[in-house]
């Protein structure tokens, strides 16, 4: 791609809890004229920060099977074809179990009087908002479904043309690979803990499957011990930036206050740390 | 029957792993579940020695043989999951339905068992453990905890003891609903910031929905006093109880970059204290 070309980065990190919502959040506010795709749709929390005083709110829906028992011969073809154990063939009844549900089509593919259709069923929600320049899109998963990845892909299916921050969730299965996909860079925010190191390793080797270049930010750095900066080291992975462990930016994000405003010096490194990822990619 | 006692939090990295170990140290007799398959951090510091390993198989996955293969993309237009590159099959995003199998005219798409991950019966200081590994970007972490606490089940049964205590990974999803079904007791492990509130009224509202009996902790408390407030009042509008404050204390990454429980690295420090007291209440709440 061009040199100038706009650039799609997602923070991701392995553990929970490490600063991915901090950095995601800082670097849109350093930003402004940016989008930030908040792709934690089980517990998002990048609007804590920004406070979006309005949003608007789409629905997110998968296909799901409806059974027409009038015409069901109980013929077991579809529990049969279902790879999810997501429908049960009675004697007299044929019941869905649509939390369990993949909408893969293929219970109405297979079922020979057509007594299967397939309606829309919503597991979430995508909101829009607009605060100082950034447009935020965050998706929010229904309580109690568990299947998240089609309210991430409505998420960043709102990507837009400009330049695009993604806040992944925490892990390596499989709602953080729909969040990373795509992207032209990953930023990996650790800290130097014995957690932190371990499921850092575990999603260098998630990001290195897809192939896709990264690098680490160390947050809270001061605490724990030296294994997080031997790890980048032995395994040539830049360190982009390191946030010091400091009761003032804990206090300020405890209270809903990125700690970027306010501090220009901190605006222009994460800045800096954005050119510097786009001359990299 | 043992009594099955769950830590969760919503929120990542308020201090599951930390409170579950420290637990341990301070139970006398309970078997030691690790929940959190995509990002296991118990085995750090409780140094599980592995007795045994399986394989772990969630779903299919379909493959295209290529010199039966027409290229006809039947299979590419029926495929939902956006895997199927005529003639090749992204393994990452194949869920494993069997769609394009179905609809193939000339039989050249197999469906395989795919190995998702691994399940370890271990032993440690603590007493025995069940924990596993999903292999990175795998789907199917839901069954996989399902199995894993399936596997802790036998070894309570097997030893005679009265408790699981199980380790579980943040979020609300099919990982963390595969946790908390069935337990007695979760043990919600909070922080006073904004995410912190708005995370734990999301996964007390999972909770209540699948009829789990509740209990919090808030970890950190005093970084943030009014939300602490705030986490108490809301608490008592859902008639949880608050387990207990926790202080932050640099003791607590202390002991983490010294690989040991807290009780057993600082056993004598006023956290070690307060963290066997609400041991003792979370065993009376969940027997």
């Amino acid at each position: 791609m061009a040199g100038c070309a706009s650039l799609l980065v997602t923070v991701a990190s392995g553990k929970g809890g490490t600063g991915k919502t901090t950095v995601a959040v800082n670097l849109a506010v350093a930003l402004g004229d940016v989008t930030l795709l908040d792709c934690d749709v089980e517990e998002p929390n990048a609007h804590t920060l920004l406070h979006p005083p309005t949003f608007e709110s789409t629905p997110v829906t998968v296909p799901t099977p409806v059974v027409d028992q009038d015409s069901c011969s109980h013929c077991g073809a579809c529990a049969d074809f279902c790879q999810f154990n997501a429908i049960f063939v009675g004697k007299t009844k044929t019941i869905v179990y649509e939390e369990l549900c993949h909408s893969c089509g293929g219970c109405a593919m297979v079922c020979p009087t057509h007594a299967i259709s397939e309606r829309p069923r919503r597991v979430g929600w995508v909101h829009t908002a607009n605060i100082d320049g950034i447009r935020l899109v965050y998706g929010e998963l229904k309580i109690g479904e568990p299947v998240a990845t089609s309210v991430i892909r409505a998420v960043k299916a709102e990507a837009g043309s400009g330049d695009v921050v993604v806040d992944a969730p925490p892990g390596t299965a499989c709602p953080v690979i729909e969040s990373i996909r795509g992207s032209d860079f990953v930023v990996l925010v650790s800290e130097p803990t014995p957690f932190g190191v371990h499921d850092l390793s575990m999603t260098v080797e998630v990001i290195s499957t897809l192939g896709i270049p990264y690098g680490v930010i160390v947050n809270r750095a001061g605490i724990g011990d030296d294994r997080l900066h031997q790890f980048c080291r032995e395994n040539d992975i830049p360190v982009l930036m390191e946030i010091p462990f400091e009761r003032r930016i804990a206090e300020l994000y405890s209270a809903g206050i990125p700690f970027v405003r306010g501090d220009a010096e901190w605006r222009r490194r994460f800045r800096e740390m954005f050119e510097q990822i786009r001359e990299m990619v | 029957m043992a009594v099955q006692i769950g830590i969760v939090s919503g929120k990542g990295g308020t201090g599951k792993t930390t409170l579950t170990a420290s637990f341990a140290a301070a139970a006398d007799d309970v078997v030691l579940v690790d929940c959190d398959v995509d990002a296991p951090d118990l085995h750090i510091l409780l140094h599980p020695v592995v007795k045994s390993e399986s394989e772990f198989s969630g779903s299919k996955v379909a493959s295209i043989d290529v010199d039966k293969c027409t290229r006809c993309g039947l299979c590419e237009t029926h495929c939902r999951f956006g895997a199927v590159d005529v003639p090749e099959i992204d393994a990452l995003s194949c869920e494993g339905c069997g769609v394009c199998a179905h609809v193939c005219p000339v039989d050249a798409i197999d469906l395989s068992p795919r190995l998702s991950g691994y399940i370890f019966e271990s032993a440690t200081r603590y007493g025995p453990m069940a924990h596993a590994r999903l292999l990175p970007g795998e789907g199917n972490s839901g069954r996989l905890v399902t199995e894993v606490r399936k596997l802790g089940e036998r070894i309570a049964n097997a030893t005679g003891s009265d408790t699981i205590l199980i380790d579980g990974s943040p979020g609300i999803g099919c990982p963390v609903i595969a946790t908390v079904t069935g337990l007695q007791l979760a043990v919600v492990v909070t922080e006073p910031t904004m995410s912190g509130l708005h995370d734990l009224d999301r996964i007390l509202s999972l909770l209540e929905r699948f009829r789990v009996p509740a209990t919090v902790v808030i970890n950190k408390y005093d970084l943030n006093v009014d939300n602490t407030r705030k986490i108490e009042d809301m608490c008592q509008g859902r008639s949880v109880e608050v387990l207990g404050r926790l202080p932050f204390d640099t003791v607590t990454t202390d002991s983490m970059v010294a690989a040991l429980p807290l009780p057993e690295y600082a056993p004598s420090h006023s956290m070690t204290e307060r963290i066997v007291e609400m041991w003792d209440r979370v065993i009376g709440m969940a027997h």
